[in-house]
């Protein structure tokens, strides 16, 4: 690819007529590129950020290791490419990315005007507020007058502005281009809020020198899922993401783990964990993909319980509590269609 | 290269259009023009596909949308049922209006470092060296994020200025210095010409019943999802009340009272005022300079008339409309009433006028040596003192060098105040080029929009810069 | 004349008095301060006020600086360990170890750590390829790589097979050819057109299958990088020298569009230079993220790193432009006229005469437009290319490291700095050599 590029760049980038990306061939440019290319933030605590050897880590990077564990059965098949809040959508609409898993939020906007595919949810957020202890507000209702910083290029600014009209508030928008910068005015108490998706405020708390002094007040004034998605007219790849999604959310109701997984595909009782490992009927293969690719989604990245309490759980310094973010089971709302 | 060259007997051929320099350069500018016009087909020709496979038009309906974001500095009305539109334009005064402070902040700067750069002061050349150097080596962005921190960091929050806190205002109470911004008093007329609201005691604070049935507008309930650990669960401590309750509601009026306001006309008025008196002073300074040349002695007073005219109408139209200050005073978590100068225009403003002023320093630094020295010592020889050869015979000369190098670094500093994002200042880089496109997903009208506000500017300060680098130039006859 | 008047005034000393001391105030150090520091009301309150400054800065970042702790896993760490040392609610202290995790990141990125050499000799190379352009002291046998150092550049950089810029490179050698034996054939024009097509329908045609062919039937090569591993200096640095090295064509040509009589083209290159110029880099940059895709056959696609590269060189070709305008506009008129007394059309008049001495008198603002290029380079954060700004917000993100802050800031500004500050020496050093004027 890189001769190309190379080659493209000398005939001045005007002759090179690439091969044309047809759109309902995702799944077989991936795979004769060799690896998948899915987009994620440039650094979000617990959902992506490089650690010191230069690998991805994180709860998104995890669903891009799982798709290139169900395409590849190798979950380091995989060259994550960051975006920015503005840069996401072109990046996947142009063909960058093959996916995006870069905690986005799912609205009808995205999915129809943008032209885009949200395959499922793997993580249900909310817009919170977090506050200084020391500010003595129990609840947002409380923030009249208040200085806010925001984080821009989100749904973000877009819920802040109702919440403080539809309430009869008035505030004061400070808008942060990173979540780094927005920590640090935040902590100088350039502004009395802090304003983000709850899961980020409990990130960025826990890192806090003195977490007790702050506060996530109790109020979430949006509902944000955050899925992973695709570009529309490609079906056959958006199933590939989706089930891919589903194998993570269903092999934790089901029990199987990166521990057992080898075992259970070896046949159970169960017959929806026989068809969902491979051992009975011909899932993989539907998909255009190998009989066991499930098995390698569970085998190199875990369920989506372990994907969590890996990365955000309450084991990790972000403690985030699994909430709506459980099984059905559980009382949450992870509910997976069934292998069938 | 003028070429004489018998014309050709015989007709003409079509080599001719080659080798016949008459014709040669026709030749050469009409295949240039058919290639530039067939790359610039092809590049719209792709536009119009790739749009149409996006399942995009080109559309700039989206201007007169609702944009559903605030801004927090506008200097027009603007709230979140605006449209885009407007939003564009809310950021476009505000890259004006940084970019005007940097460019004056700058030259006075730059000229400072510039002049003591050369000092025979050694501690103080060495300093400017060192900011000289700093900032000319070390990118943009980084100054700007590092400056705004700096303020945050070091200022008081507004917290502190409660009783018993640590901070305090300045100057008479009137001034708060916070890592927010800085709170300066306002001008406010009670005889307003947009009119004036008389307090009524309906406008106080809402009460407490009807604050109940909207209290959970927008809300979508708390508990079950994760807020992580300790932080939502121990709320009740939190709610210690430490808010100042008689602040919090605003300054206590009384019944009847009017409140003072400022309009948009008090401005124009003042502004007018204002101008009209400086083109009176400017005649008598004329009629004085003309007297004097006539009989050789200046007119006595005419400096005092001149400050007259221009103090005494101003300071009457200010009494005639009801003039008084606002204070800032602490009000809920913040300041309210007085002007904020916000922390990200200030950061903004200094840091990019530090920046451009390093570049200046050196401008006027390369200026000022330009001018040869035979020209100070002509100057001393003709017995003038130190600063009136400055101003009568170095800065003349030294100007011509200066001013076509400064025209552009007024570009840059335009240009530059498009790093506005990285403090969230929000510039029309932030809104039309930012939220908007981001929200709307047009990003090529946006972008189109944008570059082409940015073209105009940058055309038009070349264009007055120009003008008047050519009053300044040295005359050849 | 003041003999005889000696020998008439008897009351004139005859013998040389001993020489003296100057008075204390007047020599040493006290001289040096008087004259320097204190020679007047205004000059003794700037120098107290300077002093009042540097050791207020100095008093408020040295403790924190000096006390940094240097060896932690995390930022947690790092603040125990200081608990440790200073006690509970201590002194605020930096904590360096961020840098010593992580400093490979900031100056190589992605890059893998067993191939740093590669970037290093890139660098090394580079620099000898411009050294006998920059010093005349250097040896001018290193001209010989400068027109090879691109392709090694490119090969080390992004590995691979060694046959493909060899294949590329070979375009080149085919075009000169062509032009070499084709001139006296088919005439100048007919050779320099056909010396432009053949080596593109080589490159589009030929140049790929050879290359696969020649590196499967011999494999030769490195490890292949993808552009996605670069980041932090390395990419400012590639992306800086890429811009100013490919730009240097496209700029001559334009200042030469600019300079010259034909009305269109002239028109064409004042626009296209005032159009770059007028707006800033970021908006380009956002451009080349968001826009570049439209502007391509639909189903092109390539990696953002290219764009941003595609777009920085025609940013600078504008910016280059203007400094070889000022290069040549700075010529004696006496040059051109002497090429046109010569005999030389208007291509060998440029090429032979006037252009060498134009670029070498350009040379200072190649150099300071690069120091600029350089420093904007940080702009590309904001599409998402993990530059030095953008690898600090990716190793705040780890929770090891979130909340560190000024410790990153402060080495990427010092990395800068130093790399900056040498080049502006360098133009200084040059500009004083071209500088004839003796004042």
């Amino acid at each position: 690819m890189k001769k190309s590029v190379f080659y493209g760049t000398l005939v001045a980038a005007g002759l090179a007529g690439g091969a044309a990306l047809a759109q309902s061939a995702t799944l077989s440019e991936v795979q004769s590129r060799g690896h998948l290319n899915c987009g994620v933030t440039t650094g979000l605590v617990g959902f992506a950020a490089p650690n010191a050897s230069g690998e991805w880590e994180g709860f998104d990077v995890g669903v891009c290791r799982a798709v290139a564990a169900a395409v590849f059965g190798d979950a380091t098949a995989v060259e994550f490419v960051p975006t920015t809040g503005q840069t996401r959508f072109t990046a996947l609409a142009s063909g960058e990315v093959d996916m995006l898993a870069r905690n986005t939020t799912w609205t009808f906007s995205r999915d129809v005007d943008l032209a885009f595919e949200f395959v499922g949810i793997n993580y249900y957020d909310g817009q919170g507020f977090m506050v200084p202890r020391a500010l003595g507000v129990s609840s947002a209702m409380e923030l009249d007058g208040a200085t806010v910083c925001i984080q821009t290029g989100t749904t973000t600014e877009l819920n802040l502005a109702d919440f403080f009209a539809s309430n009869n508030m008035s505030y004061e928008p400070v808008p942060i281009e990173t979540n780094a910068e927005a920590q640090q005015q935040f902590l100088a108490g350039a502004c009395d809020v802090y304003t983000t998706d709850a899961s980020g405020l409990a990130a960025t708390r826990a890192t806090f020198e003195d977490p007790s002094a702050y506060v996530v007040l109790p109020e979430i004034i949006s509902k944000e899922p955050l899925g992973p998605l695709v570009r529309h007219g490609d079906n056959e790849w958006g199933d590939i993401v989706r089930w891919t999604l589903n194998v993570l959310i269903a092999a934790e109701e089901l029990g199987i783990t990166s521990a057992n997984v080898m075992e259970l595909a070896q046949g159970t009782d169960n017959p929806e964990i026989n068809r969902m490992l491979g051992t009975e009927g011909e899932y993989g293969p539907m998909l255009g993909l190998s009989q066991d690719w499930a098995v390698n989604v569970i085998a190199a990245v875990g369920n989506y319980g372990e994907l969590f309490e890996q990365n955000i759980g309450e084991a990790t310094p972000i403690g985030l509590s699994r909430g709506l973010n459980a099984q059905w089971t559980d009382g949450g709302l992870l509910y997976s269609p069934p292998f069938r | 290269m003028a070429t004489i060259t018998d014309p050709p007997s015989e007709g003409f051929r079509l080599s001719q259009l080659l080798y016949d320099t008459r014709y040669r350069s026709m030749t050469i500018q009409v295949i240039a023009f058919i290639l530039i016009m067939s790359g610039l087909w092809w590049l719209a020709n792709n536009t119009v596909q790739n749009l149409a496979a996006l399942g995009k038009d080109f559309d700039f309906g989206f201007l007169s949308n609702r944009a559903g974001y605030d801004i927090n500095q506008r200097l027009i009305e603007y709230s979140n049922n605006s449209t885009h539109g407007r939003a564009a334009l809310v950021g476009i005064l505000n890259t004006l209006l940084v970019a005007v402070l940097g460019c004056i902040c700058a030259t006075i700067i730059g000229i400072f470092a510039g002049v003591l750069r050369l000092s025979k002061n050694w501690i103080v050349a060495r300093l400017m060296t060192v900011y000289v150097e700093g900032f000319r080596n070390i990118p943009l962005l980084l100054w700007i994020i590092v400056i705004f921190a700096v303020m945050t960091e070091s200022a008081p929050q507004p917290r502190d200025f409660r009783e018993n806190g640590s901070a305090s205002m300045i100057l008479f109470d009137s001034v708060a210095v916070t890592n927010r911004g800085i709170f300066i008093p306002k001008v406010v007329f009670t005889r307003s010409l947009g009119g004036n609201e008389v307090h009524t005691i309906e406008e106080a604070a809402p009460d407490a019943e009807e604050e109940a049935p909207r209290a959970a507008v927008g809300v979508y309930g708390s508990s079950r999802i994760a807020t992580g650990g300790a932080g939502g669960s121990s709320n009740d401590d939190a709610a210690v009340s430490a808010r100042d309750d008689d602040s919090a509601s605003g300054v206590s009026r009384e019944e009847g009272e009017i409140i003072p306001t400022s309009s948009g006309t008090d401005w124009v008025l003042i502004l007018g005022v204002l101008l009209a008196s400086v083109v009176g002073a400017r005649f008598i300074s004329r009629w004085a300079t003309a007297r004097q040349e006539a009989t050789g002695i200046r007119p006595k007073g005419a400096g005092w008339m001149q400050i007259g005219l221009i103090v005494l109408p101003v300071v009457a139209v200010l009494i005639a409309l009801g003039a008084t200050l606002e204070y800032p005073s602490l009000q809920g978590f913040n300041f309210g009433g007085g002007i904020q100068l916000r922390n990200s225009l200030i950061a903004l403003w200094f840091a990019l006028s530090l920046y451009t002023g390093a570049f200046i320093a050196e401008i006027v630094r390369a200026g000022i040596l330009s001018v040869s020295k035979g020209q100070t010592e002509a100057a001393f020889a003709l017995g003038l003192r130190p600063s009136r050869t400055m101003n009568l015979v170095i800065l003349p000369q030294a100007l011509r060098v200066i001013v076509p190098p400064l025209i552009s670094q007024y570009l840059n500093l335009t240009k530059n105040s498009s790093l506005a994002i990285a403090v969230g200042y929000m510039d029309v880089r932030s809104t039309l080029g930012g939220i908007t496109i981001n929200q709307t997903g047009r990003e090529l009208e946006g972008m189109l929009l944008l570059g082409l506000f940015y073209l105009a500017t940058s055309l038009v300060i070349s264009g007055a810069m120009n003008l008047y680098n050519n009053s300044v130039k040295l005359k050849e006859r | 004349m003041s003999e005889t008047h000696s020998h008439s005034a008897s009351y004139v000393r005859r013998e040389m008095l001993p020489q003296q001391d100057p008075p204390a105030l007047q020599t040493g150090a006290v001289k040096w301060l008087r004259e320097n520091l204190f020679s007047g009301w205004l000059n003794t309150i700037l120098t107290i006020l300077s002093i009042f400054v540097v050791y207020w800065v100095l008093a408020h970042i040295l403790p924190w600086m000096l006390g940094g702790i240097w060896t932690a896993d995390s930022l947690t760490e790092c603040r125990e360990i200081r608990d440790q040392l200073y006690g509970e609610g201590g002194r605020e202290v930096a904590c360096w170890a961020v840098l010593v995790d992580r400093w490979h990141q900031l100056l190589f990125g992605f890059y893998p750590d067993d191939s740093y050499w590669r970037p290093i000799l890139s660098l090394i190379v580079f620099g000898a390829a411009v050294a006998p352009v920059l010093y005349e002291s250097v040896s001018r046998k290193l001209l010989l790589l400068t027109p090879l150092a691109p392709f090694i550049i490119f090969w080390l950089l992004w590995g691979g097979t060694i046959w493909g810029p060899l294949a590329v490179l070979a375009g080149f050698v085919l075009g000169w050819a062509v032009f070499r034996f084709g001139e006296p054939v088919i005439g100048s024009l007919g050779a320099t057109l056909a010396a432009i097509l053949v080596p593109i329908l080589y490159w589009l045609f030929a140049a790929g299958p050879i290359a696969s062919g020649l590196s499967s039937a011999l494999p030769i090569g490195i490890e292949s990088v993808p552009s996605d591993d670069f980041g932090g200096f390395m990419l400012a640095l590639v992306i800086g020298i890429a811009g100013i090295v490919l730009s240097l064509p496209l700029g001559i040509v334009l200042a030469l569009g600019r300079q010259s009589d034909l009305f269109i083209v002239n028109k064409f290159s004042v626009i296209f230079i005032e159009v770059i110029r007028g707006v800033p880099l970021i908006v380009w940059l956002f451009t080349a993220s968001l826009l570049l895709n439209y502007f391509l056959p639909p189903g092109t696609n390539f990696d953002l790193m290219l764009r941003v590269i595609i777009m920085v060189t025609l940013f600078s070709s504008a910016y280059i432009a203007e400094v070889v305008r000022g290069g040549l506009a700075a010529l004696p008129r006496g040059q051109y006229e002497g090429a046109d007394s010569l005999g030389l059309d208007y291509w060998q008049s440029m090429r032979l005469v006037i252009l060498p001495q134009a670029l070498k008198i350009s040379i200072p603002g190649i150099v300071s437009t690069f120091i600029g290029l350089f420093k904007d380079t940080t702009l590309v954060v904001f599409i998402g290319l993990l530059d030095p700004i953008g690898f600090s917000n990716s190793i705040r993100a780890s929770t090891d490291w979130n909340g560190v802050y000024w410790e990153l800031f402060i080495f990427i500004g010092l990395c800068f700095f130093i790399c900056c500050f040498s080049m502006s020496r360098y133009s200084q050093f040059l500009e004083r050599k071209l500088r004839t004027d003796h004042r």
